[in-house]
């Protein structure tokens, strides 16, 4: 009894902080690649041009945004699983679409809402369901469930 | 071009996330993100080789990906990409040696499912 206390705590401190950093992990993404297109011109014709669009403010705002996403990820996975972490942080797929939809006007079809259903059973299957690391103290914390 | 881009991205994120992975796992967990904590973790992971081949792969992938979005609606080059998923799982379970539990696969098959549907 007196060993599980700490064990459980541990668990679900590990699980909010691995929530907590992965919400970050998909907002920066999402609202960086957001800002990214919408900043990005018709046509990029030289390597010249790669740089200097990266001066447009919205493309500046998205490549910092972006950056965040990394230093979150890197992060996030210097505790969680990297087979955990894919699947969850693809709950941005979902949010890419509705923003797609809702600012850029572009066509969800009945498939791409079907698409959106699946991969959200995909994340709340493995968030749900498995713990965020398994490669070290697995006696302490199952991923089966 | 739109599949050489697919083509450039997928190979660079696999190995750039793979190697993100594994060398911040050697770097071990991050429990402290105050600010003078988090430079002090940066001159650290600036030494890690696999971080800094991890950044330099995931460049590539980056301005393949600019490339991307001036052929293709965000809605094409998001979902085309997430073919990394299949590869990534796999090197996650036989290289990190993660458990990677039939919850997880399932998990993982669901979303490479719907994200190919999205990308339809």
């Amino acid at each position: 009894m007196t060993a599980a206390g700490p064990i459980i705590n541990e668990t679900a401190r590990l699980r909010w902080k691995t929530w907590g950093c992965a919400a970050v992990v998909v907002a920066s993404n999402v609202c960086g690649n957001y800002f990214l297109k919408s900043g990005m011109p018709a046509e990029l014709r030289t390597p010249l041009d790669y740089i200097t669009v990266l001066f447009r403010p919205t493309v500046t705002l998205g490549v910092l945004l972006l950056i965040l996403w990394l230093a979150s990820r890197m992060a996030l996975l210097s505790w969680a699983d990297l087979s955990y972490v894919l699947p969850v942080t693809s709950i941005g797929y979902v949010l890419v679409a509705v923003a797609g939809r809702v600012f850029l006007h572009e066509q969800v079809s009945a498939k791409r809402w079907m698409g959106i259903v699946l991969i959200m059973l995909g994340v709340a299957l493995v968030s749900g369901g498995t713990a965020p690391q398994t490669y070290s103290h697995q006696t302490a914390r199952g991923d089966e469930r | 071009m739109k599949w050489l881009l697919v083509g450039i991205i997928v190979g660079a994120t696999t190995i750039g996330e793979v190697l993100q992975a594994m060398g911040m796992r050697r770097h071990g967990e991050i429990r402290d993100f105050r600010p003078g904590a988090i430079g002090r973790m940066l001159s650290t992971l600036a030494g890690n080789w696999m971080v800094v081949a991890s950044v330099v792969a995931m460049a590539v992938s980056f301005f393949a990906y600019l490339g991307l979005l001036t052929v293709a609606p965000l809605s094409f080059a998001v979902p085309a990409t997430a073919i990394t998923y299949v590869f990534e799982t796999a090197l996650a379970k036989y290289v990190l040696k993660e458990r990677v539990s039939w919850l997880r696969w399932a998990g993982a098959s669901l979303v490479i499912f719907g994200v190919a549907l999205v990308s339809a």
